[in-house]
């Protein structure tokens, strides 16, 4: 499918003392899609995250945001370019406010410069577009509510939901989500895709790495399925979750063979 | 009542605001930005001789001397931070409180006493900037039950002002977007990244700012007597955490009141030992001098124990760090 990608790489390889993490040949992410990276665990996918954003620098490899190469960037510039991630185990700014949080998504504050920081004229009028932009998206994720909470009292879920409204403020094309769903409750799940739904309603990529096979077929477009740091299937939903390949790298070969049929083989 | 009163003057005195000045530079550090300096010492040993040889040694005018010493901080600041802001906070911590001392030996070893006058120091025949624009009458000024010399009062009098200036300019850049920066990082430095924040180079402009300011506070903190290498031991950085503590760390005004608190409760219980030996409760001074830091070390428990964030300090955001 893949005929205008946002994303390209090539040849990416990271190991760490000898054990291979990520040997990624070729991959492409479609632009305004929403791309599923499933894989089991250790497959290599949140080090592949954190490689293409920056976070860790991989042995060789090249690859390139919307036309500009991005490998051996510092991740807080490739979040200016407009690739936004979120993390795993999710990182709020506990002891600051929600809404503290959310201007902090914004990167078109000059007064973040120290040079800037006591001339109020320079910021105030950006200070109160962020405030208002931050609001209103704070409402669309119904946490205007906790706008002046601390985010560290926060539930699990919400916080979540913070991560995923925070990076938008940073207006990005590409939003990379690290198992969104991970530890939500199953009330919250709902709410979450259909936010993440909406991001590509909004025009932006998603690309997110995630288990839960419902999720990955009710909302992706497209699916990559890592296996032992390679790439080894790609493909629309429907092709790749019913590929053997797939299926035998998630749940192992003999996943739907009767227990006692393999012992009677032992023996 | 004498006790109290003269606990009390520890207040306005120079010590005092020398302190508050060196310990706002590390709440800049330690509170709003995270970052663990365990060598404020330095910086304020680096303000202290920087000011006094340059206008013993170099004969430099004053506000040249104040110029030179600060760059000196500054250059202090770039080199302990560039090597290791990139890494865990420990290391800071280690490679803070490794120099500082580092510092200390240099100005108290003998090889470069002709300079620094090694072990003794220097006494102050640079301070005449100060003591010789003394608006005050001269010989002892009563301010309220206090007497104090004119010179003494005249320096408290310079020293609360700069306190004062730079207490308003902190507050001003913390309530800035760049102060928000700061807080961010002191959360989650990978977070700050992700959306797309530069956290070296906000650190190391933390690290130069406290650092200078805590330069700054060396060249007031010498002025009413000498220079001498003992007092910028590590006790002087772990004294300011001490009132960061007390006043409430990533408050702005907390190290000014931590910085009173701690000086009134020093004198407090050197003056409550002195009245034990006189009634003959205690042998001698020099057993009463360490009861003294056992009296401290109680009144800290006490304070940790019924408000553990500090006088200033919020309770609620103190509530989410035992998560």
């Amino acid at each position: 499918m893949p005929s205008d990608a946002i994303l390209i790489a090539d040849g990416v390889h990271r190991h760490f003392a000898g054990v291979t993490a990520v040997d990624v040949e070729h991959v492409e992410i479609p632009r305004g899609r929403i791309t599923a990276l499933i894989g089991p665990n250790g497959a290599g996918k949140t080090t592949f995250f954190n490689l293409l954003t920056g976070f860790d620098r991989p042995q060789r490899g090249t690859w390139s945001f919307d036309g500009t190469p991005v490998q051996g960037l510092p991740p807080y510039r490739v979040a200016r370019l407009g690739m936004v991630r979120t993390f795993q185990l999710t990182k709020v700014l506990g002891r600051l406010t929600v809404l503290d949080n959310m201007l902090l998504g914004s990167n078109r504050q000059p007064g973040e410069r120290l040079r800037n920081a006591l001339l109020g004229v320079v910021w105030k009028k950006q200070d109160r577009t962020d405030r208002e932009r931050a609001r209103e998206i704070l409402a669309r994720f119904k946490l205007d509510g906790k706008a002046d909470d601390y985010a560290a009292g926060l539930s699990g879920g919400q916080r979540k939901l913070l991560e995923m409204a925070r990076a938008l403020m940073n207006e990005p094309t590409l939003v990379m989500l690290d198992e969104p769903m991970a530890g939500v409750n199953p009330a919250l799940t709902q709410s979450l895709l259909g936010h993440i739904a909406d991001l590509r309603e909004r025009g932006m990529t998603v690309l997110f790495v995630e288990h839960d096979m419902h999720m990955v077929r009710n909302l992706a477009d497209w699916v990559v399925v890592m296996a032992a740091g390679r790439i080894i299937a790609e493909g629309t939903p429907e092709s790749v979750l019913s590929s053997e390949a797939v299926v035998d790298a998630y749940l192992g070969a003999h996943h739907d063979t009767d227990l006692r049929s393999l012992i009677e083989e032992d023996a | 009542m004498d006790w109290i009163l003269n606990s009390l003057r520890e207040i306005i005195t120079p010590t005092t605001a020398a302190y508050a000045l060196a310990a706002i530079g590390l709440n800049i550090h330690f509170g709003f930005t995270g970052l663990v300096n365990f060598g404020q010492a330095g910086f304020v040993a680096i303000g202290g001789y920087g000011f006094a040889i340059s206008v013993t040694q170099l004969g430099l005018s004053w506000p040249l001397a104040i110029a030179v010493t600060l760059l000196l901080a500054v250059g202090y600041a770039l080199l302990l931070g560039i090597p290791t802001l990139r890494l865990r906070a420990d290391y800071l911590a280690i490679v803070t409180i490794a120099c500082a001392e580092i510092i200390r030996f240099t100005l108290n070893s003998s090889a470069f006493a002709s300079v620094t006058g090694g072990a003794n120091g220097l006494y102050n025949d640079y301070s005449g900037w100060i003591t010789g624009a003394n608006p005050y009458p001269q010989g002892l000024v009563h301010l309220g039950p206090w007497t104090f010399t004119s010179t003494d009062l005249w320096i408290a009098t310079v020293d609360w002002a700069v306190v004062a200036v730079v207490a308003v300019g902190v507050f001003l850049l913390i309530r800035s977007p760049w102060g928000l920066v700061l807080k961010g990082i002191r959360e989650d430095e990978h977070a700050m990244l992700s959306l797309g924040k530069n956290v070296n180079l906000h650190k190391l402009q933390a690290l130069v700012m406290g650092g200078a300011i805590g330069a700054l506070a060396g060249i007031l903190y010498v002025q009413p007597t000498s220079v001498q290498p003992f007092d910028f031991a590590s006790r002087m950085t772990f004294n300011m955490y001490t009132m960061l503590i007390l006043g409430g760390a990533a408050t702005v005004f907390g190290p000014i009141l931590g910085s009173m608190i701690f000086w009134v409760v020093m004198r407090f219980t050197d003056e409550l030992v002195n009245a034990g030996v006189d009634a003959g409760l205690l042998d001698n001074a020099t057993q009463g001098s360490q009861l003294r830091f056992v009296l401290v070390g109680a009144a800290l428990v006490l304070l940790v124990v019924f408000r553990p964030q500090g006088i200033l300090g919020n309770r609620t955001e103190l509530s989410f760090d035992a998560k």
